[in-house]
């Protein structure tokens, strides 16, 4: 049953999820995989859904008859009964590595503290897309949990055979096997000592339901916790290897300047000093970073470049430089509008617009870099490590096999770390020094040359019935992207369509996509609609919705919200969002106070409510939808990056406010478990109901519609009387 | 040039080669390899960096090397006693109180040294100190919950 669901769904395309071919080496072949892992009891999983598929690619390197195409998963049953399970998914705060031992402790019947999980290396790990769109929950747990069943069905075997009695009696719990007529059994380390077993996994295996799951579903602590607080965890930055050396790169003075004239002479004295000069990438590697920082200001260069557009003029040049002639994938026409705007007893136009924002994880991206015997190996904080693998093997002309690449457990992303950049130039520099080389990105770095979350015009013409129905919806994205553009809503006339444009900024994934975007114009519109309708927010949608999942999330934010509310003082307002996106259903209450004559806006309190499926860490996933609601309070209220002639002009945390302690407000998150449905994921769509939430709390509370984010960047206008 | 610099570090003396102005976070990093202190942003406004200087929570990003030599310098490294986690750590992991926990060392030290001063603090005094400390995953409740738990334990233990 879970698998046949999870058919259903489809990643829209999505041109902000970055995609790069999947390249197809596996250089473990099985007989290294024992002689790695020792003797044992291994099973590997293979995708066998188009939507698997899409996100795997064929494994060569195993002989085609010892292991067949898009193998997704693996895991091993040591002599010693340790369980350890492969998957190139990357741990990045949002807890994977402990949902999904979470996932095999449950299917194979062992404590959980037994399992070990060994993620994002590519030369042991199975081709991964990359950890992006929510996808680990909906693909990876189901996979590892048919491994897990098919590696408890050869256990149960083993020990029939061992018996000589029928499998079908034998029971699998706590890590070993019982035959219940007489009480013998005998544990997973025993059966797995001196076997070199390995099976290919059976695509109909059935798996344990969410209703009878004995590991998974519980609050289990995060993985290797201990090392966090002890400061023992070794992130990227971390990292030391023998005669390693820090390395540094010269950055042009703005995008898409190039280089004219370069003047190294004076650096020909520092011996010690590595530089690099290979096109326009000029870098230093030295003993320490001041060394290398010294050595670059020291060369001197010249850069021809280019006028640019400015944020001020941001909204304009994005509507102006609109590409003509979108395809079919990125329009959605229903009925006709015209029609339902004629039948409409209510028209609203209204643009909406989003700026860009920076991810800003506190690790900045980061890079070490070894090269040995024309092999590399790099260390690098990324929810790609295939697709950086990739990037490595085609800039140096490497067969991807001799190219492997480690992501440490990472200081956080939110879908800002999908390219390769730092390990590219750790690597460059490497190979250079002939010893390794770690590259760090300054905070300035981060905020300038790394990718941001793409600003957007949203436009929407729409029209109600007399009765508040919707007759009508016409809604054009620029720039920002096509997740969650459809509406949820019912209506019998649209047009929905996404605009490419010129973007005057490196663009790329970020926590949710447009889908940030798309709900907050949609959201926002909505409460315009529920008001010219005089109608309660909440009712307005309500009315205008059929799909059960969405109700249900808006009614439990609003019950226990309190919605609708009374105010109790002047200031005070209440706002609602809802929607759904990458499997996941979600609805946020916002309540703000509004200073009217400071121009002060504080949010009070956040109640979102989130649906799933069927939760695998009620603890890890309330972590998930608090954080991602504070996070968002961030791009709802004041973050903007502010740019001028291809220059960041806010590139640092002076300058570019993210939440911080005080503007945390009380934060409830409402989880509704769905044992009946399989798991999505959760590290995105929380964030998406909070900035209509609160721009239409802020309406309420002041009467003054804001339909841009950041909606308060520098407080509300203050009005004069 | 670069002279050699006396530290005391958890406890133990050490010697730095390197130029006086060198910021601290540097030295600890680089110099020493005790890489649990962060870099985050380099102007003292994430507090990744936070170390405990003669007791005082201070961003090692912003003091240069030369003026840490003077007194003692506690670091994540050096919190346990005995093989036991300091409260403010176990308070923390009871809590949950991370989710890529890059700030985590950080917020530990500056939650050590503001209960050192503020043994009985309110909710609002936490949330006022920790200000300058920047959870970019946003777990904020949960951090500031378990220096709240970590002052409670360290007053039954006669710790404040």
């Amino acid at each position: 049953m879970m698998n046949e669901t999870l058919v259903t769904f489809v990643p829209e395309p999505e041109r902000y999820e970055f995609s790069a071919e999947p390249m197809h080496h596996f250089e473990l072949a099985r007989r290294d995989f024992f002689k790695f892992l020792g003797a044992g009891i291994a099973v590997f999983a293979v995708a066998k859904n188009s939507v698997a598929k899409q996100e795997t690619a064929p494994t060569h390197g195993f002989h085609q008859e010892e292991l067949p195409e898009a193998i997704t998963a693996w895991l091993h049953i040591g002599e010693d009964g340790t369980v350890t399970a492969f998957t190139g998914k990357v741990e990045i705060g949002q807890n994977i590595r402990t949902s999904l031992a979470q996932t095999v402790a449950d299917e194979l019947r062992v404590p959980f503290d037994t399992v070990r999980m060994v993620t994002a290396d590519t030369a042991l790990t199975p081709f991964d897309f990359g950890t992006v769109g929510s996808r680990s929950m909906p693909t990876m747990s189901p996979q590892l949990r048919r491994a897990a069943a098919a590696a408890r069905d050869l256990l149960v075997g083993a020990a029939a055979k061992e018996w000589n009695v029928a499998a079908e009696g034998l029971t699998a719990a706590d890590g070993k096997i019982t035959d219940p007529a007489t009480g013998r059994a005998l544990r997973y380390a025993e059966l797995a000592r001196g076997k070199t077993l390995a099976q290919n996994l059976p695509s109909e295996d059935p798996v344990t339901p969410p209703n009878e799951w004995t590991i998974a579903g519980k609050a289990i602590p995060k993985k290797d916790a201990c090392s966090f607080v002890t400061g023992e965890h070794k992130y990227t930055p971390d990292l030391r290897r023998p005669g390693m050396l820090y390395g540094k790169v010269l950055r042009p003075p703005s995008f898409g300047a190039t280089l004219t004239s370069y003047d190294g002479k004076s650096t020909q004295a520092m011996s010690e000093v590595v530089i690099v000069r290979d096109g326009d990438f000029i870098g230093a590697a030295a003993s320490n970073e001041r060394e290398a920082s010294k050595a670059l200001e020291a060369i001197h260069t010249e850069w021809k470049e280019v006028p640019q557009t400015s944020s001020k003029e941001l909204f304009s040049y994005l509507k102006q430089n609109a590409k003509a002639g979108g395809d079919d994938r990125s329009r959605r026409i229903k009925g006709s509008v015209e029609n339902g705007l004629a039948s409409a007893t209510h028209h609203l136009d209204a643009t909406y617009t989003v700026a860009f924002i920076a991810h800003a994880p506190l690790e900045p991206r980061a890079a070490v870099a070894e090269w040995s015997e024309g092999k590399l190996t790099v260390w690098t904080g990324s929810q790609r490590p295939f697709a950086v693998r990739d990037e490595l093997a085609d800039v140096f002309h490497l067969a991807a096999q001799n190219v492997r690449v480690i992501v440490p457990d990472t200081g956080s992303a939110y879908g800002g770390k999908h390219t390769g950049d730092a390990a590219l130039e750790a690597a460059r520099l490497a190979r250079a020094a002939g010893r390794p080389v770690q590259v760090v990105w300054t905070r300035d770095e981060e905020f300038t040359w790394a990718y941001f979350r793409p600003a957007g015009v949203m436009e929407i013409k729409s029209g109600i019935a007399g009765d508040g129905t919707l007759t009508a919806w016409e809604f054009h994205n620029y720039n920002s992207g096509m997740s969650a553009i459809e509406t949820p809503y019912v209506v019998p006339n649209q047009h929905i369509e996404f605009h490419t444009t010129q973007c005057p900024l490196r663009s790329g994934s970020y926590r949710g996509l447009a889908a940030t975007a798309n709900f907050f114009a949609r959201e926002c519109h909505m409460d315009e609609l529920a008001r010219a309708a005089e109608l309660d927010p909440l009712e307005f949608r309500l009315k205008n919705l059929s799909d059960p999942r969405l109700r249900a999330v808006l009614e439990a934010a609003a019950k226990s919200f309190g919605w609708p509310r009374k105010k109790t003082q002047t200031g005070q307002g209440f706002g609602i969002a809802g929607g759904f996106e990458k499997g996941g259903y979600v609805a946020t209450c916002a309540e703000v106070a509004v200073d009217r004559n400071s121009g002060g806006v504080r949010v009070v309190r956040i109640t979102t409510a989130f649906e799933c499926g069927a939760i695998v860490n009620p603890d890890g996933l309330r972590n998930q939808v608090i954080g991602a609601n504070i996070q968002g309070l961030g791009g709802a209220l004041f973050e903007a990056i502010e740019f001028e002639n291809g220059r960041i002009t806010n590139p640092r945390f002076s300058r570019y406010r993210v939440p911080r302690f005080r503007d945390v407000p009380d934060v409830e998150a409402v989880l509704l478990d769905r044992k009946d449905l399989p798991s999505a994921g959760a590290g995105e769509t929380p964030i998406m109901g909070v900035a209509p939430a609160i721009g239409n709390a802020i309406f309420d509370a002041a009467g003054v519609r804001l339909r841009g984010l950041p909606l308060v960047p520098g407080g509300l206008p203050v009005t004069r009387s | 040039m670069a002279k050699p610099i006396e530290l005391e570090i958890n406890g133990k003396r050490y010697q730095v080669q390197c130029e006086p102005e060198t910021p601290l976070l540097s030295a600890l990093r680089d110099e020493l390899n005790l890489t649990g202190t962060k870099y985050g942003c380099g102007e003292g406004q994430c507090g990744a960096c936070t170390v405990l200087l003669g007791g005082t929570p201070r961003r090692s990003c912003q003091i240069p090397v030369s003026a840490a030599a003077a007194k003692p310098i506690t670091t994540i490294e050096g919190l346990e006693k005995d093989g036991h986690l300091h409260p403010v750590q176990q308070a923390f992991l009871d809590a949950g109180a991370f989710q890529c926990a890059y700030c985590t060392s950080g917020m530990i030290l500056s939650s050590v040294g503001f209960l050192k001063a503020n043994p009985r603090p309110a909710s609002a005094e936490v949330i006022q100190f920790l200000q300058g400390n920047i959870c970019r995953c946003g777990t904020y409740p949960r951090i500031a919950e378990a220096v709240r738990q970590a002052a409670m334990t360290m007053l039954e233990a006669g710790q404040g």
